[in-house]
């Protein structure tokens, strides 16, 4: 068989089938992914005594076991008490957790670069903490947690491929199902990498756009160099 | 003196941190329109009073009353009081991720209800007040420092309050910039704010305070106008740390 007859008539259709998966999977995790590692940060650095605990054992359990142990307990080990997942939500739900806890270190970092001041004067002006918070630590605090959040996004986007793992077929899974038909592993891997390549590269595009559209004008490295 | 006339009264406050003693039981009461100074000594708990009484640091004991309802102990009410007990910083402490317009915009909106338009007129008002609305959409991190100083003291006078607490508001500006700040708040006290200033800017203290409160070990030394501490011979202490000052000026 022609490579290229295999590549674009085969190869590229069950890649782009697996594709539009792995994009659902980002789509649902990743905006959960955020909210939740927002909520775990706040929660850890000024929640009270239980919440914040409750946050650092969350991040702590999430952290020190591996990703593809949550996905099989998700999936496997669930039924056992009654609550089954289709495969495509155990992976979205595992995506979540996964992406909150490490989303949440990045966030935690960025608020505790906040400084108190800022804090404060919302207090000074009448403001609750929750507000001050929302309203002046977290838009701060975001912007500087770019860099980590875009950082976790791309690691989303390739562990995705573990969902394959629980019979989602996703880019990954897509490309392994034609590879072992065909036996053509070497050009089915390399093809599947380039996608992912791809899809990273867009990323990193479009946080460069994000960052430079939020930046605080005055504060930018450039600048303070331009002031010294 | 009518009783009416006292917008803030301070009781016997004291505040400790750990073995240190930084209040030792401050009391005086502040007229509408008054403008009290405050001298002393590094670490004598002048700072610790200001925020003793919009409670950013909760006093040990004693208590501290606005308009005749007291600020102290209330509970979740105190974001009202500090609403109407406003404070500029030294360090300016501006929100760095808004424009300056948005700085004084911002407790209007959350924490006042306001609408949009009237937030914004407000606060092109205030901005005006202290001669900086050309400045407006710039960033905190574009402002020189006396600047950003108006710039947070229309913030806080935007929030319409009773009495502005100043917590040393030139100490981190050069000379220039200190004058461009102390006219906008001999501005302020001309007009009738009350206000509360904590600061070493002793020609200031002289020609603007209504009554200077001279503090020393957690307590107020000597207190009075600005005539009687200098002049009686009744007193002495202020007048033995600004000749301390001075001969330090001179070295």
């Amino acid at each position: 068989m022609d490579q290229s007859v295999f590549i674009f008539e085969i190869l590229l259709p069950a890649l782009m089938q697996g594709l539009v998966v792995t994009l659902q999977l980002i789509a649902c995790s990743a905006p959960f992914g955020l909210a939740l590692g927002i909520g775990v940060a706040v929660g850890r650095q000024y929640g009270g005594r239980f919440v914040s605990s409750v946050c650092k054992t969350f991040v702590f359990l999430i952290k020190g076991t591996p990703l593809l142990l949550l996905l099989f307990i998700l999936y496997f080990g669930l039924p056992a008490i009654g609550i089954t997942f289709s495969a495509f939500v155990a992976s979205v739900v595992g995506f979540i957790l996964c992406n909150g806890a490490y989303n949440a270190e990045y966030i935690r970092g960025a608020l505790m670069s906040v400084k108190d001041g800022q804090m404060v004067a919302a207090q000074a002006l009448g403001m609750t903490r929750w507000q001050a918070i929302r309203s002046v630590i977290l838009p701060q605090a975001l912007r500087r947690a770019i860099p980590g959040l875009s950082n976790e996004f791309i690691y989303l986007i390739k562990y995705s491929s573990l969902a394959y793992m629980l019979t989602v077929i996703e880019l990954s899974g897509a490309g392994k199902l034609v590879a072992t038909k065909y036996f053509l592993y070497t050009e089915s891997f390399a093809i599947v990498g380039i996608v992912y390549l791809v899809l990273v590269t867009i990323t990193t595009a479009a946080v460069n756009i994000l960052e430079s559209r939020v930046a605080v004008p005055g504060t930018t490295r450039a600048a303070t160099a331009a002031q010294l | 003196m009518n009783n009416n006339d006292i917008v803030l009264r301070v009781e016997d406050v004291h505040k400790s941190f750990g073995d240190n003693e930084v209040l030792r039981g401050v009391s005086f009461d502040v007229r509408r329109g008054e403008t009290k100074v405050f001298i002393g000594p590094s670490g004598t708990g002048k700072s610790t009073l200001l925020r003793c009484i919009n409670q950013l640091t909760p006093p040990d004991r004693g208590r501290v009353w606005l308009d005749g309802e007291e600020v102290t102990n209330s509970g979740a009410r105190i974001n009202y009081f500090r609403q109407k007990i406003g404070m500029v910083f030294q360090n300016f402490f501006l929100f760095d991720h808004l424009t300056a317009l948005k700085n004084v915009e911002l407790a209007l909106l959350r924490v006042r209800g306001m609408g949009r338009a009237e937030a914004h007129e407000k606060a092109l008002t205030e901005l005006r007040q202290v001669g900086i609305e050309d400045w407006a959409d710039h960033y905190p991190a574009e402002l020189s420092g006396g600047q950003a100083q108006r710039v947070s003291i229309a913030r806080a006078l935007a929030m319409d309050p009773d009495v502005i607490l100043f917590d040393e508001p030139t100490s981190a500006l050069d000379p220039e910039l200190t004058r461009e700040v102390l006219e906008v708040m001999k501005r302020l006290a001309q007009q009738g704010m009350t206000m509360l200033v904590v600061t070493h800017e002793m020609g200031f203290a002289c020609s603007v305070a209504n009554e200077i409160l001279f503090m020393e070990h957690g307590l107020v030394a000597e207190q009075g106008s600005p005539d009687l501490l200098l002049h009686d011979p009744r007193f002495t202490r202020m007048k033995d740390f600004i000749g301390r000052i001075d001969s330090r000026m001179e070295d």
